[in-house]
Order: C-alpha cells, then sequence, then structure tokens
C-alpha cells in the first residue's frame, strides 16, 4: 500500500465526528480528476446504481499497472471512489490481489458503503478492479 | 385523538437505535413498520395452527383454514367489499399482471388503455406488455405542469376522446403522495363502460377505500404497506367481472376436475390462488386489519395530517428546497430537492442520523421526466410518526445540507 493512501486513511480514521468524517470523503472526491464530458458514456456507467458511475480501467504493459478514472454525479461516491483510486494506485496487479479491500473499507468505517441495497456501485466497482487484475496477472 | 405513545409501543422496531440515533423512520411509502400482534401471529401460526389450508382432513388443517379465510373476511369487510371478491397475491405487482394478463383477452387492435403520469411501475410495464401482444394503445393522462398533478378536466376529455376499453391509475402516487380524484374518474368513465383499475399500494392504509363508494371493478394492494407482511397482496374485484377472468397460474388447489384430456376450474377467488398460498402471511395480515380496526379513522387522518402540513411548513422554510407535487391532497409523502444537489448524498448524510428516507426515481421514472428531475428524496410518512420526529429531522436536515453547502 502506498503512502499516499495511508495519509488519506489516516485523516478518515482520525475525523472527530462523523460530520467530519464525510466533509473528509467530500473533499477527497473534489480533488478527483472531472472525467472529461466525452468519456461520460452509457458504455462506461456501472450497473445498478441509483446515481451516475462512470469507470475506465485500462493497463500499462510497459509499467504493468492499472490505470483507473472514475466519476460520479454524487459528492459522497465521487470521495469513496477517490479512496479506492489512493488505495489501487501504482500498484501492480499482483499487489492489487493482494489487497482485501472490504478489511480496509471496515478499517475506516465505510464498509455499510460496498452493501448492495446502497445501490451506489462500490461493490461492483471493487470486484471489477479485482477482475481486471486477475486476467492481467494469468 | 390518537394516543401516539400508546401507539408507538406497538412497534418494537421504532425502538431501534441506528448509527447511535434513535431511529426515525419516514420511508413507509416503501413498506410500513409492523405492529408486535402481527409479529406475533405469524410466530403463533407455525407453533399451533401450522398445516396446509382446504386440504387435510383433521383438526390443525380445519384451524387453518379457518383463520385463512377470516382474514379474507376481514379485508372484505375493511373495504366493504365480499369475500369473495377478494383474491389473495403476492402483492400489488402480481395483482396488477394477474388483471393485465387476464384483461388482455377481452382487447382488440387500437383499444386504448389510459394511465395516469404518475403510475409506479408496476401500473405502466404489464399493459406495455399487454400492448405488444395485443395491437392495443398505451394513453397518458398527463401531469399538468403548475399544479404538478393531473387535472379532471383534461382526464375527462381524455375519456371521452380515447373511450378507453381499461383505465387504470393509483389512488395516491408513491413519489409525491398526490391523492388523485379517482372517484369524479371512475364515475366519468362509467359511459363508455370502461374497465377501472385503481392501485391503491399507497392509499390502502391512509385512506382506507370503500368498494361502493368508489365503484371501481378492481382495486390491488400489498399487505407489506399496510403493517402486514412481506410477500403478500390482494386483488379486489367485483364479482362477475372477476369470475369472467381466464385463469392466471395452473396448479394444485384451484382445480375442479382434471383429467390428462382437460381441466374445469374453481370460482372465484379460487381459480386465482393456485398452489400453496402465503398462509401465514394471509393471517398475519388479518391481525393487522384489526390492528387498524382498533385506530379511529378519523383520529388516523387528523394525526396524519397534522405531521404533513408541520413537515411542508418546515421544509418550505429552508431556502434552496425545491418540493413536488400536490400538497393540499396528500398522504403524507413529499419529494424534494435541495439546489443541485444529489438527493444520494443527502440521504446517505440522513442515514448517519439514523434517518431513513428513500432516495431516487422511485419507480417511477416517466414521472421524472415530466417533472425534469432525475430523483428526489422523499418523506412518506405514517401515523405512527411525530411531531418531534419531524423536529429532529429538519435539525439534522439543516446540519447534513450545510455539510454540502
Ligand atoms: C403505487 C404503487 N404501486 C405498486 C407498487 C408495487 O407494490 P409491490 O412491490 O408491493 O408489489 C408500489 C410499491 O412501491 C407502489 O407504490
Amino acid at each position: 500500500m502506498n503512502d499516499s493512501y495511508i495519509n488519506v486513511k489516516n485523516q478518515i480514521t482520525q475525523a472527530g465526528s462523523w460530520q467530519e468524517k464525510y466533509r473528509e470523503i467530500m473533499t477527497l472526491g473534489k480533488e478527483l480528476p472531472v472525467l472529461p464530458q466525452e468519456l461520460k458514456v452509457d458504455s462506461a456507467i456501472v450497473d445498478g446504481c441509483e446515481s451516475n458511475v462512470w469507470l475506465y480501467i485500462n493497463f500499462n504493459n510497459e509499467e504493468r499497472k492499472l490505470l483507473i478514472a472514475a466519476d460520479s454525479d454524487t459528492r459522497i461516491v465521487k470521495g469513496l471512489l477517490s479512496i479506492i483510486l489512493y488505495l489501487y494506485s501504482d500498484l501492480t496487479p499482483n499487489q492489487i490481489l493482494l489487497i482485501d479491500a472490504n478489511k480496509e473499507f471496515e478499517e475506516m468505517a465505510l464498509l455499510k458503503h460496498l452493501s448492495p441495497s446502497r445501490g451506489n456501485g462500490i461493490k461492483a466497482i471493487l470486484n471489477e478492479i479485482n477482475r481486471k487484475a486477475y486476467l492481467m496477472n494469468k | 385523538m390518537l394516543d401516539i405513545d400508546k401507539v408507538r409501543k406497538k412497534f418494537p422496531i421504532l425502538k431501534q437505535v441506528v448509527n447511535k440515533q434513535p431511529l426515525i423512520y419516514f420511508d413507509s411509502g416503501a413498506t410500513s413498520q409492523k405492529p408486535q400482534c402481527v409479529i406475533d401471529s405469524i410466530n403463533y401460526f407455525y407453533s399451533n395452527s401450522n398445516s396446509n389450508v382446504h386440504r387435510g382432513i383433521h383438526t390443525l388443517g380445519d384451524r387453518a383454514t379457518v383463520s385463512y379465510e377470516e382474514a379474507r373476511n376481514k379485508v372484505a369487510k375493511f373495504i366493504n367489499a365480499q369475500a369473495k371478491e377478494i383474491v389473495w397475491t403476492k402483492g400489488a405487482t402480481e395483482s396488477l399482471n394477474l388483471l393485465a394478463n387476464g384483461l388482455s383477452n377481452f382487447l382488440h387492435p387500437g383499444d386504448v388503455i389510459l394511465i395516469s403520469a404518475l403510475e409506479h411501475h408496476a401500473n405502466i410495464v404489464p399493459w406495455q406488455q399487454v400492448c405488444a401482444n395485443t395491437g392495443a394503445i398505451l394513453k397518458i393522462i398527463p401531469l399538468d405542469e403548475t399544479t404538478e398533478k393531473i387535472k379532471l378536466e383534461t382526464t375527462y376529455q381524455l375519456i371521452d376522446l380515447y373511450k378507453p376499453k381499461i383505465l387504470s391509475i393509483s389512488h395516491a402516487s408513491n413519489t409525491l403522495g398526490n391523492i388523485q380524484p379517482i372517484t369524479d374518474i371512475i364515475q366519468y368513465s362509467k359511459k363508455y363502460q370502461t374497465i377501472t383499475i385503481i392501485d391503491g399500494a399507497q392509499a390502502f392504509m391512509h385512506l382506507r377505500p370503500d368498494m361502493l363508494k368508489l365503484n371501481c371493478d378492481f382495486y390491488v394492494f400489498s399487505a407489506h404497506k399496510s403493517l402486514g407482511p412481506t410477500g403478500l397482496g390482494g386483488l379486489y374485484g367485483k364479482y362477475e367481472l372477476l369470475n369472467s377472468l381466464p385463469v392466471y397460474q395452473t396448479g394444485g388447489e384451484m382445480i375442479k376436475s382434471v383429467s390428462f384430456d382437460t381441466s374445469t376450474f374453481t370460482d372465484a377467488p379460487g381459480k386465482f390462488e393456485a398452489g400453496t398460498p402465503n398462509i401465514s402471511g394471509v393471517i398475519s395480515f388479518g391481525c393487522a386489519i384489526d390492528f387498524m380496526n382498533k385506530i379511529d379513522f378519523l383520529d388516523q387522518k387528523t394525526h396524519e395530517k397534522s405531521l404533513f402540513i408541520y413537515l411542508k411548513s418546515q421544509l418550505e422554510k429552508i431556502s434552496g428546497i425545491i418540493l413536488y407535487g400536490d400538497l393540499e391532497l396528500n398522504i403524507g409523502t413529499i419529494s424534494f430537492n435541495y439546489k443541485n444537489e444529489h438527493p444520494f448524498d443527502i440521504a446517505t448524510l440522513l442515514d448517519q442520523c439514523g434517518i431513513a428516507v428513500r432516495v431516487g426515481n422511485h419507480c417511477t421514472q416517466p414521472l421524472m421526466r415530466c417533472l425534469n428531475i432525475e430523483g428526489t428524496v422523499r418523506i412518506s410518512l405514517a401515523f405512527y410518526n411525530t411531531k418531534n420526529e419531524i423536529q429532529q429531522f429538519i435539525i439534522h436536515l439543516k446540519q447534513c445540507l450545510s455539510l454540502l453547502d
């Protein structure tokens, strides 16, 4: 896990109240690069979300790294996407497969955002990242 | 007056603490909470009377069958109908599908099915399927853009224009809470012998519909939105018309005689209840009806109305909040948005405060398109909610909105 993720995780776990925590998450969301309008196409939409979530995952062959770009029209999901990007950025497929995202979210007390009833697509995104990493690792 | 403390004590779930805050349940439109007697009756049934209905020549079978049919009587009485006019189904959705399936035999190409712009997908999609199969045409009573409800004059004009074979509209909108002027519309449709269907999923508990007064041909509802269990609902139909519908599913129990060549069916309601029914669900819904009967309807209405007016006035005071729908004739459901914020964010923050609301399009995508929005935050109240809960909600809501500003 890289240092910038550890930093983010500390900020979230050390938030003094839930208000502070969600403010933190939404601030992270604001830092997430906005996906250009022409990339916000239906084919990139993650299914089963009440809000729109767009996801691109590419594999950089030379560096053997995943490149992830994602965006959402809600602030909180955007913040969660940002956390996911910190979590996985610059990792090799093998390193990605070793990450237990459930545990990470649980430690930040954000596990409920992975529940399918939320319809936010976070779980689907994690699955997709793992699927791609698995394919590349083979 | 409704003794609200006494009422709330009957609903065990309302004592819950969610995210370290007392639960404020404002999502009764999705499903209502259940009183202890309804929960207990399911336990009691499986502990004391469990057996199949209409078959066993034994004491338990008798007991189960009597309770099962008693519940049908209770519901019939509750809506001022006859027991044989009540069919048990899985819910409003299945009731509408049963009707769409059965009535499609009466339709010819070009016949019109008229619905309103406020319908739940369950009262749109089955009719689209019927149209695809029969060549019938689906027409829509539009939403008036300024009042955000349907207009009676427009509805009459459309009825005169299309002379619809079927008219299917909701008694109350799940998204906006609008109480629709169905009595007048049903009355007017008689001019053309239109078959009238009312989707009462939202109205059943709040409005206690009277079938004789409404004079519709069919009325559908879901038990779980009216204090009862999930997986159960009902269909009321005027007997002759109901009995003239072809069977929907076939199998055991609904049969008079079977040979390998042909079968004959029992009369309604039995012929629509193929297979082993949701016996414990039916019996516990009977208890939900008993529970409602013990609450004076006028007291309930007065309480719900005062909650609604209070909530509306409080929301109107928050600048940036946009309210939708009919804010006068309403079952106690308010949909809103705040500036350009996504409803999802508002609900996620409210959940942190122990407040349950629903967001999204509420299975009414066409209505969202009429309103030019993607979704709303929806608060749906019930008689077990309190003014204090609304006060708490408003305090928390302001806090949540300030996090977004
Ligand atoms: C107006 C309306 N009609 C139909 C339905 C479908 O009910 P059920 O899902 O219980 O079958 C609902 C449920 O939300 C509703 O609100």
